[in-house]
């Protein structure tokens, strides 16, 4: 018998157009906690992917519990005692919590019926032994995210998991449910379970986890006990280089204001959010998952309702209802996710580039210029270098990167005088990150206002000029670039701190 | 090494998709020169206009169903607008409406029965498979309330005359049909339209975030739909020389076999008005030759049903191995 529950060793796995593993190991010990780091785009959950079954790795072997294995498909993965708990729960929402416990293998008593009784006994059972306080018979899209994901755990427990990893599962829970998970995790390191963990949150790698594997580029990096480590060593690993060098860029925000929010309120979503936005300023909006900052760009823009609040450009009140008047009147949104948002993914480059021109740039608003058409795509593709074989390319096939650099196109070709990005680095790779900073610093230059939201601290530190920070739909203050710092922010965003003054001032 | 693997897979799908539209004419070729050899009657000028007469009627209805289809949805109210327009304009005219006018006035009718087909699908957000069917059993049953389920003869003979008519050796109805997929070439291709149709198929909510105006697009792309089967029933009502209560009953169902066989995919932003026509004559000449060769019709339907499966089969194929 190995020490080790699962040894993935040089494992390699290539998408069409990207490399997405390049021999990448990853030896989690049974009874250990491992967490597994990198940026975005680092390979991360293509790994897990693997592990789950999800995808096939191209190269490299797997050792479960000392024997090789070629993991096929998700149901062997299962079979042999691997279970993930992602971040969006996969647990059937209109079953009682009992029925996913049994999903696909529900207990019979006789040929015919179902054996509810033990149905509700067992896993009323589990998730006692867990002392979670959950009745078997509620319907699961009744219970709260935090319990949900108990549920999911408590499951994996019943179907003997040998090794479980959690994918950002903290990312969804307040803290005192967190620290409920971190106690199950405990329980299930005592039993032997090796788990892999994933999270963005450094402290709590180095609270509960023992070894941690650092990727980065969908390359392997290290592993190392987290003992032998410090933060910051950690961070410049993933990263590569001294985050300063990536994200300096000159500033080029003047006094005018641009666009000026006063009292924007949706329910319980955001309350009384104020700011203004300067010429060629860069304001970032940090918040967590929940936070609501995603629901106040979308009211901003057009795309969702707000109660109250008044918002005016360059002065001038506007009125905006759907996102086609925030069109005309010069804002641009790279949303969240490009894949549903952004991109008509079955549709050519070229289509995707001049969705926003078709209307303008029509003879008699009918017929389509294609000369026009044309030009335009492949000015941007050269501009932004947008690796394409040729403008007919369906979207479909580009790298995220290239996806991105296509949005951006299709809002540039607009120019805007507002642009709000989205998460726009979220799932590309670091080369097209900088390009998309470069960018930033380009748009700035002429003029542009920009929001930019992002959930990576020194990401936001690094390129904001000023970064508002929000914890569940409250404004907690307005950092100034030379104030900022990852813990301050961090502080703000989890609700301990608020600066006042700040939020007084920029009202009046 | 990155732009190599994007380029190397671009090229091969352009090249299959190339390879499924020649396909299609392929396998119309093989079809038409089967059928010449195995048959007497086929290359005939009779049957040969006879075809196009019976593909003209469906190949319409086709037309405004390949829009939907793009934009991601169904229309299966089709057959029954085609009914309903038939009966209509047979109604007007034989209580003394103007032929121009009872022509006029059915496609003005069938136009608005398809907005308001939009309408549902939109500010109602019924699934439009739901709405349609809805919409097909009301049209179907004023349809038999208006002609009280009888069939309306008698009808003005320079109506009747229209179906039978040649222009410069081509049939009146083949003539109708070549300028209604000239004009649905030119507006899924070359107006903003077309492509607020695809991106709509597409993902609705890029299309919301890009500005589109989905109501009014929503709008427009059933009312096409009706538009099309409205101009469909006036043309089977002259062919048939009656109003028929009846008419136009499955038609929906040649249609979306027609915009499956022809490429078009139920889940959005694929398909062309050349693909759709190509399917409408594959469906019409496999029926053709079949009853020129004496096959039971009965089979016929049977290989029909079998193509449409195999289309999307083949469609669903092309797609898991496009990934």
């Amino acid at each position: 018998m190995s020490d080790y529950i699962v040894e993935m060793k040089n494992i390699t796995k290539t998408f069409p157009g990207v490399r997405a593993l390049s021999n990448v190991n990853l030896s989690v010990k049974k009874g250990e906690v491992h967490a597994l780091v990198g940026e975005n785009g680092a390979g991360k959950s293509t790994l897990i992917k693997i592990l789950t079954g999800a995808y096939q790795k191209d190269g490299g072997s797997i050792l479960f519990d000392g024997r090789e294995v070629d993991i096929k498909n998700p149901h062997f993965s299962k079979s042999i005692g691997i279970h993930a708990v992602y971040q969006d729960i996969m647990l059937a929402q209109h079953l009682s919590v009992g029925e996913n416990f049994f999903l696909g293998e529900l207990p019979m008593n006789s040929p015919f019926t179902v054996d509810w009784k033990k149905v509700y006994s067992v896993a009323g059972e589990v998730l006692q032994s867990l002392d979670l306080k959950i009745d078997p018979y509620t319907l699961v899209k009744n219970l709260p995210v935090a319990q949900q994901e108990m549920v999911a755990i408590a499951k994996a427990l019943y179907e003997k998991s040998k090794l479980m990893i959690f994918d950002e599962p903290t990312a969804l829970l307040t803290n005192e449910e967190s620290e409920e998970l971190f106690k199950i995790i405990a329980r299930l390191k005592s039993e032997g379970i090796g788990i892999i963990y994933i999270s963005h949150r450094l402290e709590e790698v180095f609270r509960f986890c023992d070894t941690v594997t650092i990727l980065k580029d969908g390359y392997y990096i290290a592993s190392m006990p987290t003992a032998s480590i410090n933060e910051d060593d950690l961070i410049s690993m993933m990263v590569g280089r001294k985050i300063e060098e990536m994200y300096y860029f000159e500033h080029h925000n003047s006094p005018e204001v641009v666009l000026r929010v006063r009292n924007l309120t949706k329910g319980h979503v955001f309350k009384n959010i104020n700011f203004d936005l300067h010429r060629g300023e860069i304001l970032g909006m940090f918040g967590l998952v929940g936070s609501g900052r995603t629901d106040i760009v979308l009211s901003i823009f057009g795309a969702a309702k707000f109660d109250e609040g008044q918002i005016s450009l360059f002065g001038k009140p506007v009125e905006i209802k759907k996102p086609k008047d925030a069109i005309d009147l010069g804002f641009g949104l790279v949303p969240e996710n490009r894949r549903t948002q952004g991109l008509a993914l079955p549709l050519s480059v070229k289509i995707n580039i001049n969705l926003l021109q078709y209307k303008k740039y029509s003879r008699f608003g009918v017929a389509i210029n294609k000369k026009h058409e044309l030009e335009n795509a492949r000015t941007f593709i050269k501009d932004l270098s947008i690796k394409t074989p040729t403008e007919e390319a369906i979207v479909r096939n580009l790298s995220g990167g290239n996806q991105q650099k296509v949005v951006i196109s299709k809002w540039l070709s607009n120019k805007p005088k507002v642009m709000i990005f989205d998460e726009p680095t979220v799932g590309i790779d670091v080369g097209s990150k900088e390009e998309i900073y470069k960018l930033l610093e380009k748009l700035t230059q002429d003029g542009t206002s920009i929001i930019f939201i992002s959930s990576y601290l020194p990401e936001i530190i690094g390129v904001s000029d000023r970064i508002l920070v929000i914890s569940e739909g409250r404004q907690m203050g307005i950092v100034d670039r030379k104030d900022a710092s990852e813990e301050y922010i961090m502080r703000l965003a989890s609700g301990i701190e608020e600066t006042t003054e700040r939020i007084e001032s920029e009202a009046l | 090494m990155k732009a190599q693997l994007t380029e190397i897979e671009a090229k091969g799908k352009r090249k299959f998709k190339l390879r499924t539209e020649s396909t299609l004419a392929l396998l119309l070729l093989v079809l038409a020169v089967c059928l010449t050899i195995f048959t007497k009657g086929f290359l005939t000028g009779t049957n040969l206009s006879n075809l196009v007469r019976q593909t003209a009627i469906n190949g319409i209805v086709a037309l405004g169903m390949t829009m939907v289809i793009i934009a991601g949805g169904i229309d299966l109210s089709v057959g029954s607008v085609v009914g309903f327009s038939g009966i209509f304009a047979a109604l007007l005219m034989k209580n003394g409406v103007p032929v121009i006018w009872a022509v006029l006035l059915s496609i003005l009718v069938s136009f608005i029965m398809g907005g308001i087909n939009g309408f549902m699908v939109f500010d109602g957000r019924i699934p439009p498979f739901i709405a349609t069917l809805g919409s097909m059993a009301i049209i179907r049953g004023a349809i038999m309330l208006v002609s009280g389920a009888r069939m309306i003869a008698g009808l003005p003979k320079s109506f009747l005359d229209f179906a039978q008519a040649t222009v410069l050796g081509f049939p009146s109805l083949f003539l109708v049909w070549f300028f209604l997929i000239l004009f649905s070439i030119l507006l899924t291709r070359h107006t903003p339209f077309g492509r607020n149709v695809y991106t709509i198929g597409s993902s609705i909510e890029v299309a919301r975030l890009s500005g589109i105006n989905i109501r009014l697009t929503t709008y427009m792309i059933y009312g096409l739909s009706g538009l099309m089967s409205g101009i469909a029933g006036i043309l089977m009502t002259s062919r048939l020389a009656n109003g028929i209560p009846t008419g136009g009953q499955g038609y929906e169902m040649d249609a979306i076999a027609s915009c499956v066989i022809g490429g078009a995919s139920l889940s959005g932003a694929e398909g062309t008005i050349l693909g759709t026509v190509m399917g409408a004559f594959i469906i019409a000449t496999l029926r053709n030759g079949g009853n020129l060769l004496g096959i039971d019709p009965f089979i016929l339907q049977i290989v029909n049903g079998i193509i449409i499966v195999a289309a999307v089969y083949v469609d669903q194929y092309r797609k898991a191995h496009q990934k």
